[in-house]
């Protein structure tokens, strides 16, 4: 089969692999029709994240087709059109009973302090990713859904991680009615963060990012208030300035490990690997946010050590909450705010990249190229 | 403004809901689906098992984490350890925990052996890795000025040092190879 292939830092191309067969009982083989490329696949890309190994195959977001089933499986069978959420779980552990699918004990030896995902390096398990004709998909009855035949296969491509991740973020916030957020981060997660925001009651949402044409798409798709941190000598102080010198009730950290605003933040970190991730949004939402506020931290970072301020945090008495969100618990309710016309989740797709084409894609993503904000990758015919 | 009991007021939830497609429908805790962070619902889930039938473990021992009190049933296999790059890694899967450095930073130095092998070992194949068409760089001939010039983006203060990183090592080894070449024959002179 074609895979999409890593090479070393920085380098990708796409080669044969052998097709992935039944390893489990209750494994299902899916033939990938539609992938993403998603921001915290290029902290592997840029060789962040340890244990990532040369041949492992990308991509934790995508949908397709079944096109085998272990003996065990009860809920699919070959031919159903399925979306497979990111996170990798068994069902029946300790923490996917408690609804936290994304801390699963069952399916990563690699690491204890992090479940599993599709294609996320070995340190979340040594699965192969869905940036391929085919991947092996575990515990086939527990993580992928048929797609409704009313949902379109982009939002249900942006449903498998992006939107579901953006829209946890907002949950973890526990905005209530009223409430400022500041959300750090203009891309996808961002954005559906920013969105999420206005369901649960948001008062304003405030969008901070360096990129123009991405604070454009927070302001018509999320509609909300934008800052350019490149125009502002101190954009904490411009937040607290805005806010009538209060700060923030909630911040959204939506950038993580490649954050940008301290060139040795971001060079110690993503260039020099010194630390997990550059925490310049992190340390910002931190900053700007009123005391007794809290932080949703959605943005990735690696398991090294990161400079967080982690003194403000405690001295101004916030509340820190943060994990990867279990994406199918978020899709019911997600079905329905897609078909109460409350968002349309692929408006914020800018490229359709051919597999045969993803070196290219991930260079243009990367290195925020031709006014990128969300690439998918097509695999099959649709 | 003074400091007093009052924050800031917001615009009116009739100005909001009238703005904002969606604005408060999920204001209720109770329609938040990640809230309270934890529902235990073991029918919830579709396992149909208490504990998951063991995947084999294949020709090696799997790696795992010594913070692990036995290997998980289910792994990935996507690319097994081997060579000098699986020994570190396996080191430091079996020497240290998640919770000391040295565990990641073996890791992570196990990744660059893996890379430098698998590029060495690629010029002795049909396909040799080339650094244009896996990087993707090409596309900066169509995007890469006007995704930059006139724009106030943060970035551009350190995507020099991606060529750097990229390209670097090659350059040192051929200047180093170059070197080694000139100094032999000097001594055969």
């Amino acid at each position: 089969m074609r895979a999409m292939v890593y090479r070393g830092p920085y380098k990708v191309r796409v080669e044969e692999k052998p097709k992935p067969r039944i390893e489990h009982p209750n494994d299902a083989i899916v033939r990938v029709q539609l992938g993403a490329i998603c921001g915290s696949d290029l902290h592997l890309y840029h060789g962040m994240m340890p244990d990532t190994r040369v041949g492992t195959t990308f991509g934790h977001e995508f949908i397709g087709v079944v096109d085998e089933v272990g003996p065990s499986v009860q809920s699919l069978k070959v031919g159903d059109r399925v979306m497979v959420p990111a996170n990798i779980y068994c069902g029946s552990c300790f923490y996917c009973t408690r609804g936290l699918y994304s801390n699963c004990h069952n399916v990563n030896p690699n690491a204890t302090a992090v479940g599993a995902l599709y294609g996320y390096s070995h340190t979340t398990g040594g699965y192969d990713g869905g940036q391929a004709e085919f991947v092996r998909v575990p515990f086939a009855d527990v993580g992928p859904t048929i797609i409704p035949d009313w949902l379109d296969d982009e939002d249900a491509v942006m449903l498998t991680d992006a939107l579901s991740t953006g829209y946890f973020g907002a949950q973890l916030g526990d905005i209530t009615a009223g409430d400022t957020v500041v959300v750090f981060g203009a891309g996808p997660v961002g954005l559906y963060a920013a969105k999420s925001s206005w369901f649960m009651g948001a008062g304003r949402v405030i969008v901070i990012d360096h990129l123009d044409y991405r604070l454009e798409k927070a302001r018509t798709f999320a509609h909300a208030e934008t800052y350019n941190f490149t125009e502002y000598d101190d954009i904490v102080v411009h937040l607290k300035q805005i806010t009538d010198w209060f700060g923030a009730d909630v911040a959204i950290d939506a950038v993580g490990a490649e954050a940008d605003g301290s060139f040795l933040q971001h060079v110690s970190s993503a260039k020099l690997k010194l630390q997990g991730g550059s925490p310049v949004a992190l340390n910002w939402a931190i900053d700007s946010v009123r005391k007794g506020a809290t932080v949703s931290v959605m943005g990735a970072y690696g398991p090294i050590f990161s400079a967080v301020k982690f003194g403000d945090a405690m001295n101004k008495g916030l509340t820190l909450r943060m994990n990867q969100a279990p994406m199918k618990r978020q899709w019911p309710r997600l079905f329905e705010h897609i078909q109460a016309g409350h968002l349309k989740p692929s408006d914020i797709v800018t490229h359709r990249i051919p597999l045969e084409h993803i070196a290219e894609g991930y260079h243009i993503f990367s290195s925020k190229l031709d006014d990128c904000i969300k690439p998918l990758v097509v695999v099959g015919e649709r | 403004m003074p400091y007093t009991a009052n924050k800031p007021e917001p615009a009116t939830r009739e100005e909001l809901r009238a703005r904002i497609p969606g604005w408060g429908v999920d204001l209720d805790p109770a329609d938040r689906p990640s809230v309270p962070r934890e529902r235990f619902d073991p029918n919830g889930t579709g396992a149909h098992w208490d504990f998951p039938d063991r995947q084999p473990e294949g020709d090696q021992p799997r790696e795992r984490s010594i913070e692990h009190g036995m290997l998980p049933p289910v792994f990935g296999t996507s690319a097994p350890l081997h060579g000098v790059s699986g020994a570190i890694r396996r080191f430091a899967y079996d020497r240290f925990s998640e919770g000391r450095a040295a565990h990641w930073l073996l890791l992570i130095a196990g990744d660059r052996v893996d890379a430098w092998g698998a590029h060495l070992r690629s010029l002795a194949t049909l396909r040799p890795d080339n650094p244009i068409t896996e990087t993707g760089v090409v596309s900066e001939l169509r995007h890469g000025l006007t995704a930059r010039v006139g724009r106030k983006r943060a970035d551009v203060n350190h995507q020099w040092i991606d060529p750097i990183l990229v390209a670097g090592p090659w350059v040192l080894v051929g200047l180093g190879a170059a070197a080694g070449v000139r100094a032999l024959r000097r001594r055969q002179r």
